[in-house]
């Protein structure tokens, strides 16, 4: 970087790409940012010549980036989150293998794979991107798709926000992105603890990118929050009482009340500190009465709801795919409302418990550390309540079950190293070693991801018309669990061993073993990525065996089963009349679950608009600019803003109407379909005879 | 939110049964997303007040060298006359007086917003001119961010109510422009809540 | 499945044995007690661990158990695909957990209050300054007129009073084999109370990342036997003196081989015994961020780069 800044290019200049790096220093270091910074140029000259060569283009925008359709948008979320998973997999792997060959000493250089620097970077853009990249994009994605077909409802409440929330998460990640190639990213980890991040001790572009990426994707969550809360209490189907929803729905509804309340705090404290490093405020500075333990409350006002936004929506798929394959009711659905909302409420009132250490008195540690405990009792309930759904039931193995039984063995060691690090007493030990490292990962990955991963394969013929490959589900599913337990069981015991978190180099050969374990795990992790993108692959190509056009492959209880999958854009032909809480279930008693309405009626649906993208790209422009101090263009992006909003206000935009008799026309194809394909049975659920039509004389529950 | 005046200050009335719906929909949103301003505000008036104290005064300016509370009081008339003002919007809507009235009153609140934007800025220029400066120290760094970001919204205010003018003008009173009006009308109001919060916290606590 | 199961179980069983039973002089875990807080530490966490056991080991032992029962392919008890709430069911299923939370909270209570690291062990602690500075410790000991880097010295028996604070961005302190750890921030002070019980050699460490050289961050704390601490500070003296000079050189980014290179000492790792100059030196680091002498002691600003070069 050079000393001036230019008008027009700011503080960029040829000095800043990784390539550049590797000339002047080579090294593992230096050449592992090169490879990494080169994957991302050829894999996007390699998507841009895909879709030239597929003309592809056209379809793109058409149908994907100027849709409004929730479905769509949930698809295009999940997408982005599986590709950054793919960068945070690889990060983790990278750093674990440069742990077990940073053995060093006090007095020498450190060594090991990557530089210092580099590992910090690792460590940060790792954290941000799995917390805001992938775990929000992956339930934010799966709640699109999903909660509008539960509740009965055609799209989401705001169609067109919808998109532009999508456009501001893309934006933010994609800032994350490019700096992989241009400039370094922040090294203060996901947190980006003043002061060491503040302008005198982090000058440059690398705490900015961040700055700007959780700026702009979190605007988007939180605007995604009020979509999801108004669409849960205006845009229920008729007769879908609070207590009919289903449990995915509440969860959902828990996640939205968090986003609108929690989001702003991560908005507040990120603006501060991008005043003091922009404009030499002195909020968490260390001279001229700045403080940093204002930073720390604040990002935790945000950082422990977060947690349990990330975990809610696993909840809600749990509760789902437990009844589903156990073809059984759900256990206790009145406790699991109760619970999911407990968790929600008390998610806010703990924060202070991580930053035990902070020199803050006893009473206020024994306050915040019972009210942590306290979570676990709304956890524990919910645990046992699927596992009464479980009992006495005809569980099917499939894959969202692997996941479910992983979750279960894995996710109550993560309760209890969470129920250890409640404990202010044994907090100030193990705080801020890898036994913490272990226990987020031990709850996030289980929860989370498994939760994701399962939702995601059960939700699939739903969104595509095929089922995923229950072989290779299962193989994902076991490798994803022993990538698990082999790179995050060692932390825990480093943890106890007195082995700090984000440390670039250790003295004690004594860890180097469990490093070992742990490295290995990471290759397992590597191997569940290529095994989860093969499952993608293989079952793409088998899609004609795999086709479940009937829509309903687990012989399911809830709304969205009842139409052909892949789903048409306007989900139901006629809004459905709920009667009961398993409102598909209590129709597969009834008899005729595929009779058709009495009549049909034109379709209002929003219409295509590229006012999300172009959002997106005026806000991406913005907070690149931001970063790199390009100021012509950051005013120019921050009123295109306004801008666009204002133009398309200014608009008279009709809605696009889908005629009675197309959709009747449609309709009729699927109930002619459905009767025509053969019934499967629940033994048959993972051959080829399972067409989506279930045999609903088996249904029970 | 149900029952016959689902929004009184709109003359959707019966007949408009699915503008109604859509009103309830996008205003119930906008209530939503300004439930997640204010604990933006909420934060800042939290950290004001923790940096309120000699070690976040930092031994620069503090309430007492650069506050006029005259000044504040203006700010406050001009404010709060304001959201009275946008009564006159809500009941030309109600009564169906026309576009002309809707737009008047509608300046009159812009004139008013600009009055309080005006001594608002002056009062920065001349606290600024005394060493109050945001970069002088963690209390000034609150008081203009709390401030300042209320002084922002006002700001966006009057542009909403120009882009609203401009939607009258263009599109006519349409149920699409009535909904959005009523928006603007919680969002006007808004600001005042606000404003009591930042007289009493910001500026009377101090001084008290 | 239920490898997974049981490789989670041996990992959890080896951690204690494997942490205590680790090799080399040096010790740096709270499961190697050398003092009564890191002992009591290590005792609630077994504590803990044993009652969460409770609602646990249902779980481990419980879904292999349904879903080997229960399974599709080949069930064997009943089927009550109806059956979705049972009173005393719930009641056990919330009852239990607040019970095993009351317990745990009062322990939670009980221990927090006794290990607050506030509180002195006893009468007449042995009052000892930490500064924090990148990538190295001061420590002070205003009494006995000492200061060294990177090596806490402390008695058998007596109680110490650490005092800290930094004169760069915020760390965190811990000597795990003797106490937990607390933040260090600037302008600000934290105390950590503790006592060793026995003799040894502790490894003691900064865990809040705060730049290239933190892994390197480490000191040693020798516990001795009061005799050979009281010839520990006598021949404190023939060292370099601790005075703005020298501190200003070790404010600098350097980890302690580089510092040392910097102050014209062997470049090792072996820590550094100054004499004290000053008495008041941490208030006055202290003082720096609030209207002190902010210029004054190597300024407040980033600390330059070793001479001897750290650097990327």
């Amino acid at each position: 970087m050079s000393g001036q800044t230019s008008p027009i290019f700011g503080n960029l200049d040829w000095s800043v790409t990784p390539f550049t790096d590797v000339l002047q220093h080579p090294g593992t270091s230096t050449i592992i940012g090169a490879f990494a910074a080169s994957v991302l140029v050829l894999g996007a000259i390699a998507a841009v010549a895909l879709f030239t060569r597929m003309r592809w283009w056209g379809p793109l925008y058409r149908n994907w980036l100027t849709s409004p359709d929730a479905k769509r948008i949930g698809i295009m979320y999940i997408a982005l989150a599986l590709i950054m998973l793919a960068r945070g997999i690889i990060e983790g792997f990278v750093m674990r293998a440069h742990q077990a060959s940073a053995l060093g000493t006090l007095a020498q250089r450190e060594g090991g794979l990557v530089a210092p620097d580099h590992f910090a970077q690792l460590f940060s853009t790792h954290g941000t991107i799995m917390i805001f990249f992938v775990a929000m994009p992956l339930l934010i994605g799966l709640i699109n798709f999903v909660l509008p077909q539960q509740l009965g409802a055609r799209d989401m409440a705001f169609p067109v926000l919808n998109q532009v929330s999508l456009g501001l998460t893309a934006a933010g990640a994609a800032l994350v992105m490019i700096s992989l190639l241009v400039g370094d990213f922040g090294t203060g980890g996901w947190t980006m603890y003043p002061p060491y991040t503040g302008k005198i001790f982090s000058p440059g572009e690398g705490v900015d990118y961040w700055l700007w990426a959780i700026l702009i994707s979190g605007m988007g969550s939180t605007l995604t929050g009020m979509n999801f809360a108004v669409t849960i209490f205006k845009e229920r189907a008729p007769g879908m009482h609070f207590m009919r929803m289903p449990l995915f729905c509440w969860t959902s509804l828990c996640v939205a009340i968090m986003l609108i309340y929690a989001m702003p705090a991560l908005t507040v404290s990120s603006a501060m500190l991008a005043l003091d490093r922009y404009a030499d405020f002195h909020f968490f500075t260390n001279e001229a009465g700045g403080n940093m333990m204002n930073y720390a409350n604040i990002f935790w006002m945000f950082g422990h709801p977060e947690v349990y936004i990330l975990i809610l929506p696993a909840f809600g798929v749990f509760s789902e795919i437990s009844s589903t394959f156990s073809g059984k009711r759900l256990y206790g659905y009145t406790s699991l409302v109760i619970a999911s909302m407990s968790i929600a409420v008390i998610s806010f009132t703990v924060w202070l418990h991580h930053f035990f250490t902070m020199g803050q008195s006893a009473a206020v540690n024994i306050a915040f550390g019972i009210a942590t405990m306290v979570i676990g009792i709304p956890t524990g309930v919910k645990i046992y309540d699927w596992m009464a759904t479980m009992w006495r039931g005809r569980v099917r193995i499939t894959t969202p079950i692997v996941y479910l039984t992983g979750f279960f063995l894995l996710f109550v060691i993560g309760g209890l190293s969470g129920i250890i690090l409640a404990n202010p007493s044994i907090d100030y030990q193990v705080h801020n070693s890898t036994f913490l490292v272990a226990h987020f990962h031990n709850v996030i990955i289980p929860g989370v991801l498994y939760g994701m991963l399962a939702g995601i394969h059960y939700w699939f013929p739903k969104a595509f018309g095929f089922r995923l490959s229950e072989t290779w589900g299962r193989r994902t599913a076991f490798l994803f669990v022993g990538g698990f337990v082999f790179t995050f069981m060692p932390l825990y015991v480093l943890g106890l061993m007195g082995m700090p978190r984000r440390s670039p180099t250790f003295q004690n050969p004594d860890f180097l073993p469990w490093m070992y374990i742990a490295a290995f795990g990471g290759v397992l992790m590597l191997c569940a990525l290529a095994s989860l993108i093969w499952t993608f692959w293989t079952s793409y190509r088998h899609r004609a065996a795999l086709a479940v056009p009937g829509g309903d492959p687990w012989n399911g209880s809830t709304l969205e089963w009842s139409t052909p999958a892949p789903v048409p854009e306007w989900t139901f032909p006629c809004i459905p009349q709920v009667t009961a809480r398993h409102e598909w279930g209590e129709r597969k008693r009834a008899g005729d679950p595929w009779k058709a309405p009495a009549e049909y009626t034109d379709i209002e649906m929003p219409a295509n608009t590229a006012h999300g993208l172009l959002i997106a790209i005026a806000t991406f422009a913005f907070g690149f600019a931001m970063v790199w101090h390009i100021w012509w263009l950051a005013i120019l992006g921050v009123l295109a803003i306004p801008g666009l909003v204002i133009f398309r206000a200014m608009r008279i935009i009709e809605p696009r109407i889908i005629p009675a008799a197309e959709v009747a026309e449609a309709d009729g194809r699927f109930r002619q379909l459905v009767a025509s394909l053969p019934a499967a049975t629940r033994a048959d659920e993972e051959t080829e005879r399972n067409r989506g039509v279930p045999d609903i004389a088996e249904f029970a529950g | 939110m149900s029952g016959n005046g689902l929004y009184p200050g709109l003359n959707l009335g019966a007949t408009h049964g699915e503008a109604h719906e859509d009103a309830e929909k996008t205003v119930f949103g906008f209530w939503v997303f300004l439930m997640s301003d204010l604990i933006i505000f909420g934060i800042l008036f939290a950290s004001y007040a923790s940096y309120l104290d000699p070690v976040g005064m930092a031994g620069g300016p503090g309430p007492k060298d650069l506050f006029d509370l005259t000044s504040v009081a203006i700010q406050t008339a001009f404010l709060l006359v304001g959201g009275i003002a946008y009564a006159g919007v809500s009941l030309a809507l109600k009564y169906d007086q026309g576009r002309a009235k809707i737009i008047t009153w509608l300046l009159v609140c812009a004139v008013l917003g600009a009055g309080f934007l005006f001594f608002e800025v002056k009062d920065f220029i001349a606290q600024a001119g005394e060493g109050g400066v945001p970069q002088a120290s963690g209390w000034l760094s609150s008081y203009w961010a709390l401030v300042g970001l209320h002084g922002i919204h006002v700001f966006s205010g009057i542009l909403w109510i120009f882009a609203t003018i401009g939607q009258i003008a263009t599109r006519g009173l349409d149920d699409v422009v009535k909904v959005r009006l009523s928006m603007l009308g919680v969002f006007w109001h808004f600001l005042d809540l606000i404003w009591v919060g930042i007289f009493s916290l910001v500026f009377l606590v101090p001084l008290a | 499945m239920s490898w997974a199961r049981l490789a989670a179980g041996c990992l959890l069983a080896l951690i204690a044995t494997d942490a205590a039973l680790a090799s080399g002089a040096l010790q740096q875990s709270f499961l190697q007690p050398m003092g009564p807080v890191a002992q009591e530490q290590a005792t609630h966490l077994m504590r803990v661990v044993g009652i969460t056991m409770i609602v646990i080991l249902p779980v481990l032992v419980g879904v292999p158990l349904i879903l080997w029962r229960y399974r599709y392919a080949k069930p064997r008890g009943a089927y009550a695909p109806e059956w979705e709430f049972s009173g005393k069911l719930e009641y056990a299923l919330w009852g239990v957990p607040v019970l095993i939370v009351i317990v745990l909270a009062s322990w939670l209570w009980y221990s927090t209050q006794k290990l607050d690291p506030y509180q002195p062990l006893g009468p007449d602690p042995l009052q000892v300054q930490a500064i924090g500075l990148d990538w190295k410790w001061v420590f002070i000991y205003p009494a006995e007129g000492i200061a060294t880097v990177d090596e806490l010295v402390v008695p058998v028996g007596r109680p110490v009073e650490l005092t800290l604070t930094t004169d760069t961005v915020m760390q965190s302190l811990l000597i795990a084999p003797l106490t937990g750890q607390i933040y260090a921030m600037p302008g600000m002070t934290t105390k950590l109370n503790f006592a060793a019980t026995r003799t040894g050699e502790a490894e003691g460490e900064n865990t809040q990342f705060n730049g290239d050289g933190f892994g390197r961050q480490k000191f040693t704390l020798r516990a001795l036997d009061p005799v050979d601490y009281i010839v520990w500070t006598a021949r404190g003296d023939n060292g370099p003196t601790l005075d703005e000079a020298t501190y200003a050189t070790l404010r600098r980014r350097t980890v302690l081989a580089e510092a040392r290179g910097d102050l014209g000492l062997e470049k090792n790792a072996q820590p550094i015994v100054m004499t004290l100059g000053q008495a008041d030196i941490f208030q006055q680091i202290v003082a720096k961020y609030h209207g002190g002498e902010a210029e004054r002691w190597g300024g407040i600003g980033l600390p330059q780069t070793g001479a001897t070069g750290a650097g990327k």
